[in-house]
């Protein structure tokens, strides 16, 4: 080695240099829920609020002590299912924002399951294949739509968004209502909840559901050729074509796997719900965890792993955003306000690269000699 | 069924169609030139708000003009983010529609009353007398401007020129169009036409906003340009149908004795006439080439 660095070390530099493309996007990350903090700060201080005490208040409530952190991970088991579904999609090279609807049809699936008795176990797997059906079902007609009659899937799944909430009002006040408290749904029954994880949280069971539906993702996505397949006519879909992947089966199966993650989201909140385990009409515990889940799988960068992560931040946010609003007065809606200015940041490719550069213009106005 | 209910439903689907076919003919600016949003809808949310407001403290006139302004700021990030910062457009609309729940849902809090806020009436844009009703005046630019569009796209250098950027931004370069400003022009134009139609909303027509005034009118708006094939008077007919099934919608709920059919399922309609009339045209509309995709010099 003629340039005199040990050899041990120019190895760690050369190992350190192949790591960097694959920090690179959780730096991203990174710099995104930076900037979506400030434009928030920015917004709260507008509204009059004081944004050092709200964020203060929000961090802490959510990962000072097992309840906040629990609270955390409660709020966002169901946000890892449904980022899947937009990832899996996003994956494939299609924007699927149905995972709302689709969470809608899940949950009341499993409200269903009340109408029959089983023993526990077998009521909870009922509960959660109920479920998986429903989103699945939901989801088949957009991506049908998209092959037989080339119906953009944004448009398809959001139409479907609007008609799942009608028909999920209509289900609630109607069909599956509860004959002594007509506001909400009949409950769970005690046989098929999921039991709680965290003594005095609601945290339930249901974040394993999560993160083995996360896991199964990451093996079918990275270790089969189905999932090979999928990636591949996501990342380029005309050389898909002629390795003769067949791109109808990669839509279906996108869109399948995905109505099952977001179903499956449905049953986990409502499955696993203290203390009524129903769904109340105007839907307030569904509302958004579909929308949610988009800016979990953007920050996560489609990937299982950093879904995982991500949702552990998006579900500290939720839960953290309740103290927020009691210390700071802050309203929790601020949250999906930082939600979407990071989404919009990361939409920006190579955004550490202009960071560095207006970090660069803004260095060389100091650094610039008075003449 | 009666004429007079007929010319009822009619008359309250042209206020219906208002704002989708304002939104509709911006987005034809956009999509001609090549960017597409499908951030249209949280344009719509915010400015209906922000019009609203601004209506409170300055009158009706003002609160329009605070709508195009916000919708022409959010346009303006948008075409930034998807010209010079070649940045995804979907995700970036995206990413508006998620701000949009938010900030809307927030400052309604702030302004006291969670989830709904009604514009006083000597707020609101004052309709103009006419022997067959009142109609705001908005409604005859609805009707105007897609005509004037059609003449500007088809028939005007500018019209050439934004055709060029969308169908082939290379050759639009050679000849010395500045791309991504062309783009950043209509993108712009469209945010302000989606702010109008969003500041329409709560200002002239509904009188209130609410989390969700804009009840997915950014999304049938980009149906009604699939409709259209990008031809403004066409999205004129497109706002047209899907403002009379909105109406017809609303009319029939709010029809003594019409139990017989649940109100969620005639609220439903809209959105799926709206997949029927996509599923039903699509194959004949043909896009620009670019669409969508960030224009990078080689």
């Amino acid at each position: 080695m003629s340039t005199g660095i040990p050899n041990n070390r120019l190895r760690l530099l050369e190992r350190a240099k192949r790591a960097l493309p694959a920090l690179t996007p959780a730096l991203e990350s990174l710099l995104a829920g930076i900037v979506g903090l400030l434009v928030g700060a920015l917004i709260m201080w507008i509204g009059g609020y004081d944004p050092w005490k709200a964020y203060v208040a929000l961090f802490r409530g959510a990962y000072r002590d097992m309840y906040g952190f629990a609270s955390s991970l409660a709020r966002g088991t169901p946000l890892i299912l449904t980022a899947l579904t937009f990832s899996i999609c996003m994956r494939a090279g299609m924007f699927n924002i149905g995972a709302e609807g689709q969470v809608y049809g899940g949950a009341l699936a499993a409200v269903t399951v009340g109408y029959f008795a089983l023993p526990s176990g077998l009521h909870i797997i009922m509960g959660l294949i109920f479920a998986m059906l429903a989103g699945a079902a939901w989801s088949l007609v957009p991506a049908l739509l998209k092959l037989t009659r080339g119906v953009h899937e944004v448009i398809s799944t959001i139409m479907f968004n609007w008609i799942a909430r009608f028909f999920a009002f209509y289900l609630v006040a109607n069909v599956l209502v509860d004959p002594i408290r007509a506001e909400k749904t009949i409950s769970v029954p005690a046989s098929a909840r999921l039991p709680i994880l965290v003594h005095g949280t609601d945290l339930s069971y249901g974040l394993f559901v999560s993160v083995f539906f996360a896991l199964v993702i990451y093996f079918l996505l990275w270790h089969t050729t189905a999932g090979y397949e999928l990636r591949a006519a996501g990342l380029n879909p005309t050389a898909a074509h002629y390795g003769g992947i067949n791109s109808k089966r990669t839509v279906l199966l996108s869109f399948i796997l995905g109505g099952l993650g977001a179903g499956l989201a449905g049953a986990t909140i409502v499955m696993g719900l203290p203390p009524t385990y129903a769904v109340y009409s105007g839907l307030p515990q569904l509302a958004n965890v579909g929308f949610d889940g988009m800016a979990v799988a953007m920050v996560g960068r489609n990937h299982p792993i950093g879904i995982l992560i991500a949702a552990l931040f998006f579900g500290g946010m939720n839960a953290g955003g309740r103290m927020m609003q009691i210390i700071a007065g802050v309203p929790l809606e601020m949250v999906r306000v930082v939600e979407g200015i990071i989404v919009v940041a990361l939409a920006i490719p190579e955004l550490v690269r202009l960071f560095r550069f207006f970090r660069n213009r803004w260095r060389s106005l100091w650094r610039r000699e008075p003449a | 069924m009666s004429w007079s209910y007929l010319w009822s439903i009619l008359f309250i689907s042209l206020h219906a169609m208002v704002p989708i076919t304002l939104t509709a003919v911006g987005e034809i600016f956009g999509e001609t030139a090549g960017l597409f949003n499908i951030g249209l809808e949280g344009i719509l949310l915010v400015s209906a708000f922000t019009g609203a407001l601004a209506a409170e403290s300055g009158g009706a006139v003002i609160g329009l003009l605070t709508g195009m302004g916000t919708g022409a700021i959010i346009g303006f990030i948008f075409s930034v983010i998807n010209t010079y910062w070649k940045g995804n457009q979907m995700i970036t609309g995206i990413g508006i529609n998620l701000f949009a729940l938010g900030f809307v849902a927030f400052g309604l809090i702030v302004l006291g009353a969670p989830g709904f806020h009604a514009v006083p009436a000597e707020s609101r844009l004052v309709p103009i007398r006419t022997p067959v009703g009142s109609i705001s005046p908005i409604i005859l630019v609805a009707l105007a401007l897609p005509f004037a569009a059609h003449w500007f796209l088809k028939r005007t250098r500018f019209g050439l020129i934004l055709k060029a950027t969308g169908e082939s931004p290379e050759a639009a370069d050679v000849a010395g169009i500045r791309v991504n400003l062309v783009r950043l022009l209509a993108t712009t134009f469209g945010g302000v036409l989606a702010g109008l139609a969003g500041a329409y909303i709560s200002v002239a027509w509904i009188g209130s906003v609410t989390k969700e005034i804009s009840a997915g009118r950014g999304f049938i708006s980009l149906a009604t340009v699939v409709f259209s094939g990008l031809n403004p008077v066409l999205a004129l007919l497109g706002g047209f149908i899907f403002g009379f099934f909105e109406s017809l919608a609303t009319w029939i709920r709010n029809l003594p004795g019409s139990k017989a059919v649940p109100w969620q399922f005639i609220a439903m309609t809209p959105y799926i006439v709206t997949l029927l009339v996509v599923a039903g045209v699509i194959g004949r509309v043909r896009f620009p080439k670019a669409l969508g995709k960030p224009y990078i010099r080689e």
